[in-house]
C-alpha cells in the first residue's frame, strides 16, 4: 500500500506503465482503472517480463487500459478485430504472451465472430472483456450485453433484447479457460488474469464493470453503490447445476466457468508441422525435385 | 531444424524450376520466393487457388498458413503477423477486398508492410462470381477512407504474377506500407509456363536504420521495426506522433503524419514506375492497357500496324501511382488514347487527368475479355 501523498511516479507498479500516461483519461469512478490495477498486480505477481508480452486492443474505453498505458509492444487495432490481429501476432511469435483487452461492444458486438472462432480454435490468447454493458466511448448506446429493458441513447424506450451470455457462449465454443467476475472482486480478478497469462489455449475473463458516465444515465448511481450492488447480486458459479440459480433478474453468476486442459492451437500446429515436414530432406541438386 | 534452414532447403530444391500452372499458383510461388512466411485468407473464387497452394506449400517452406473466419479477420491477422516480424500476405477477390478495406487503411496509417492480392471478378456484389473483371482498380486506389496514396501492381502473365509478387513484397518493405497486387480472374486462372527465378529488382529506397529515426518517424519512410525488439512499440491507427503515441487533437500532428504517408509514395514515383511501351515517334493512336486486355491489345496493335496505322502500346505494370508523366510526354502526333478495360472506365478516367488528348475507354463487361477485333475496330475507327 502506498501512503497518501506519495507521487504516482513512486508507486511500485508504475514501472509497468508508459511514462506520461498517468493520470489516465478515464472518467471518475470508471471501472477501467480497477481493471488496470488488477492487471498490473497479476503481471507483477507472476514476475512477467513486459518484453515477452504483446497487448492487443480494439476500439473503446477499455482498450485504452493497455493502449497506451501498459509498457510493452502494443497493437491498438480497428474496432472489433483485436482477436484476429492477435491471432497473427501469436502465430509469428508463439513464445510471447499475447493479451487482448477490449470491451463488450468491441469483442461481443462488432467482433463477435472472431471471438467465437478464436475460442473454437482454442487459439493461445488471453482475453479480458471489460463488460460495462454499454458503448461508453461513443456516448451510451445499447450493446449486446445491455440488460433487457435498460434505457440507452439507442433504446430510448428500453432495450428489447436480453443480454448476451458471452462467457457461456465461449465456454461452449471450446475455450480452455473462462471466468467472470466484477470490479468488486479485485483479488479474484488478479488471480483470473494470472490464469489468462499462464495456461495454453483460449483464455477468457469477463469483467463486469461500471460506467458511471453512460450506463443507466437515467437512474444514475454512485460508483460505490454500483460496486455494492455487484457484491449483493453476485452468485457463485456452481459446477453441479451448470449455472447458479439467479435469485432475481439483476443477479449474475461469477467464478470460473470453464477450466479445461485442451491442447492449444499453437501446440497442435507445431506438432502437425513436425509431422508434415518429416525428417530433413537431402537435396539432390541435379534432380531439383521437391 | 530452424525455420530459416527449412526455408533455405526448400528454396534450394525448387529454384530454377520451370512450372506450368495457373497465374494464381504463380502468385503463390512468388510469395514463397519473396520470403513470405505468413498467409491468412478466406476462400473466394477466383483467388482460392492461391490459398490452396500456400496451405500445402507454405508449411514446407517454413511459413504458416491459416484460414480465418472471414476477410476482415484475414487482413487483421496479416497485419498482426507483420508486426510479429512476418512477411505476410493475403489474397481475395472483390467482395473480400471490400471487407478488407478498413484494415488496409489501418496498414497504411500504421505503416505495416504487407501484400494484398485481389484476383478481380465481375461485380458489383456477388455479380458473376466466377467471371473475370477489372472493376476494383479504383477500389484499390480509394477503397479505404481518408487521404492516402497507394501502390498497386498489375501482371498480365503467369511469369509476371511470379515476378510482381516478389516485387510487391520488396516495395511493401521498402516503403513500409501495404501493396496491392491486382490480378483479374483471367490472369489468375490462365495456365502457362513460368520460371522460378530471381526477377530484376527495382531500385527502391532503403528504410533508415532504427537507431536513426523514430518508429513512426523518418523522412519519408520510417525504419523497419517489429515487436519483440524491446522497443515497447505503440502501434495505433489513430493519429500518432513519430514515437507512436496517440495525438488525435493537434492539427499539426495529423497534417505532418498524413502528408508524410503520401509523400513517401510520391517521392518514389520514378522508382515505382514500370511500363512496357512501344510507341512510334509518329504515332497517332496509343493503346493504354493493363492486365488481361493487354494481351488482345498487343495483337490488335500488330494488326493495325500491318494495315499501315501508326499505333503505339503503353502497358502499365505499376498502375498506382499512375504514371501520368508517360501520357504527358506522348509524341505530339498522338490524337487518341484508347484504354481497353474490363470495367466501365476506371483507369481511362485517371488518364484523362494527365492529357488533353481524346481518351476513350474500350469498355468490356460481362465476364469476358476483349477479343483482338474488339480492340482493333476502335483503332481503325480513329485512324
Amino acid at each position: 500500500m502506498v501512503p497518501a501523498g506519495v507521487p504516482i511516479s513512486e508507486h511500485p507498479l508504475t514501472r509497468y506503465l508508459r511514462p506520461g500516461t498517468m493520470p489516465s483519461s478515464f472518467c471518475p469512478g470508471c471501472g477501467c482503472g480497477m481493471v488496470l490495477n488488477a492487471l498490473l498486480r497479476a503481471v507483477d505477481h507472476l514476475k512477467l517480463d513486459p518484453k515477452e508480452m504483446v497487448m492487443v486492443t480494439g476500439i473503446g474505453c477499455s482498450s485504452w487500459i493497455p493502449s497506451p498505458m501498459f509498457k510493452c509492444d502494443t497493437l491498438h487495432t480497428t474496432h472489433g478485430r483485436a482477436v484476429a490481429f492477435a491471432t497473427g501476432v501469436k502465430l509469428m511469435m508463439p513464445g510471447k504472451k499475447v493479451l487482448i483487452v477490449a470491451g463488450d461492444g468491441d469483442l461481443a458486438g462488432i467482433g463477435g465472430n472472431h471471438l467465437v472462432h478464436a475460442a473454437h480454435r482454442n487459439m493461445d490468447l488471453g482475453v479480458i472483456m471489460v463488460n460495462n454493458a454499454i458503448y461508453g466511448m461513443t456516448g451510451g448506446q445499447c450493446s449486446p450485453t445491455t440488460p433487457a429493458g435498460m434505457l440507452s441513447t439507442t433504446t430510448p424506450f428500453g432495450n428489447l433484447d436480453p443480454p448476451m451470455a458471452v462467457s457461456e457462449l465461449l465456454a461452449s465454443a471450446g475455450a480452455n479457460f473462462v471466468a467472470r467476475w466484477t470490479t468488486y472482486h479485485v483479488r479474484q480478478l488478479s488471480r483470473s488474469i494470472e490464469e489468462l497469462l499462464t495456461g495454453e489455449g483460449f483464455r477468457f475473463l469477463e469483467i463486469i464493470s461500471q460506467c458511471p458516465t453512460h450506463f443507466g444515465k437515467d437512474a444514475r448511481k454512485e460508483p460505490a453503490e454500483v460496486l455494492e450492488q455487484y457484491r449483493q447480486s453476485s452468485v457463485p458459479f456452481s459446477k453441479d447445476k451448470g449455472t447458479a440459480e439467479a435469485p432475481d433478474e439483476m443477479a449474475m453468476t461469477v467464478g470460473t466457468i470453464a477450466d479445461r486442459q485442451g491442447k492449444g492451437y499453437v501446440r497442435r500446429l507445431e506438432q502437425a508441422e513436425a509431422r508434415w515436414r518429416g525428417p530433413p530432406v537431402r537435396v539432390d541438386k541435379k534432380e531439383g525435385k521437391i | 531444424m530452424n525455420v530459416k534452414a527449412i526455408r533455405d532447403s526448400y528454396l534450394e530444391r525448387c529454384a530454377r524450376r520451370r512450372i506450368f500452372d495457373l497465374g494464381d499458383v504463380a502468385v503463390g510461388w512468388g510469395a514463397i520466393f519473396a520470403g513470405c512466411d505468413f498467409f491468412a485468407g478466406y476462400p473466394i473464387t477466383p483467388a482460392t487457388e492461391i490459398a490452396e497452394f500456400l496451405a500445402r506449400e507454405l508449411p514446407m517452406a517454413g511459413g504458416r498458413f491459416i484460414q480465418m473466419e472471414d476477410e476482415l479477420a484475414s487482413m487483421s491477422a496479416v497485419i498482426g503477423a507483420a508486426w510479429g516480424g512476418g512477411k505476410a500476405m493475403t489474397a481475395t477477390s472483390g467482395p473480400g477486398f471490400s471487407l478488407m478495406q478498413e484494415n488496409i487503411g489501418y496498414a497504411v496509417m500504421t505503416e505495416t508492410p504487407c501484400v494484398v492480392v485481389d484476383v478481380q471478378r465481375s461485380g458489383p456484389s456477388t455479380g458473376q462470381a466466377t467471371k473475370p473483371a477489372q472493376g476494383d482498380m479504383m477500389q484499390a486506389r480509394w477503397g479505404t477512407h481518408g487521404d492516402h496514396e497507394m501502390v498497386a501492381l498489375c501482371p498480365n502473365s503467369a511469369q509476371e504474377c511470379f515476378d510482381l509478387t516478389i516485387r510487391a513484397f520488396d516495395i511493401a518493405r521498402s516503403l513500409r506500407m501495404p501493396v496491392m497486387l491486382m490480378l483479374d480472374g483471367e490472369i489468375g486462372h490462365l495456365r502457362e509456363t513460368f520460371d522460378l527465378r530471381s526477377p530484376p529488382r527495382m531500385d527502391l529506397p532503403v528504410p533508415p536504420d532504427p537507431s536513426a529515426a523514430q518508429p513512426f518517424g523518418g523522412e519519408p519512410v520510417p525504419p523497419l521495426v517489429k515487436f519483440g525488439e524491446a522497443r515497447y512499440l505503440h502501434v495505433t491507427g489513430s493519429t500518432h506522433k513519430p514515437d507512436g503515441t496517440r495525438d488525435v487533437t493537434t492539427p499539426e500532428v495529423h497534417d505532418a503524419l498524413v502528408r508524410r504517408l503520401c509523400r513517401k509514395v510520391e517521392q518514389s514515383r520514378a522508382a515505382l514506375k514500370d511500363v512496357e511501351k512501344d510507341i512510334p515517334v509518329d504515332a497517332r493512336t496509343v493503346v493504354l492497357c493493363y492486365g488481361a486486355p493487354s494481351r488482345p491489345a498487343l495483337a490488335a496493335v500488330a494488326d493495325a500496324r500491318k494495315q499501315g496505322l501508326k499505333v503505339g502500346l503503353l502497358r502499365l505494370k505499376t498502375v498506382w501511382p499512375f504514371p501520368g508523366d508517360e501520357l504527358a510526354s506522348l509524341p505530339g502526333s498522338v490524337r487518341t488514347v484508347l484504354v481497353p478495360e474490363m470495367n466501365m472506365g476506371q483507369l481511362s478516367r485517371e488518364a484523362e487527368r494527365y492529357t488533353d488528348m481524346d481518351v476513350r475507354c474500350i469498355s468490356k463487361i460481362g465476364g469476358v475479355t476483349h477479343t483482338r477485333k474488339e480492340i482493333l475496330a476502335p483503332i481503325l475507327e480513329v485512324g
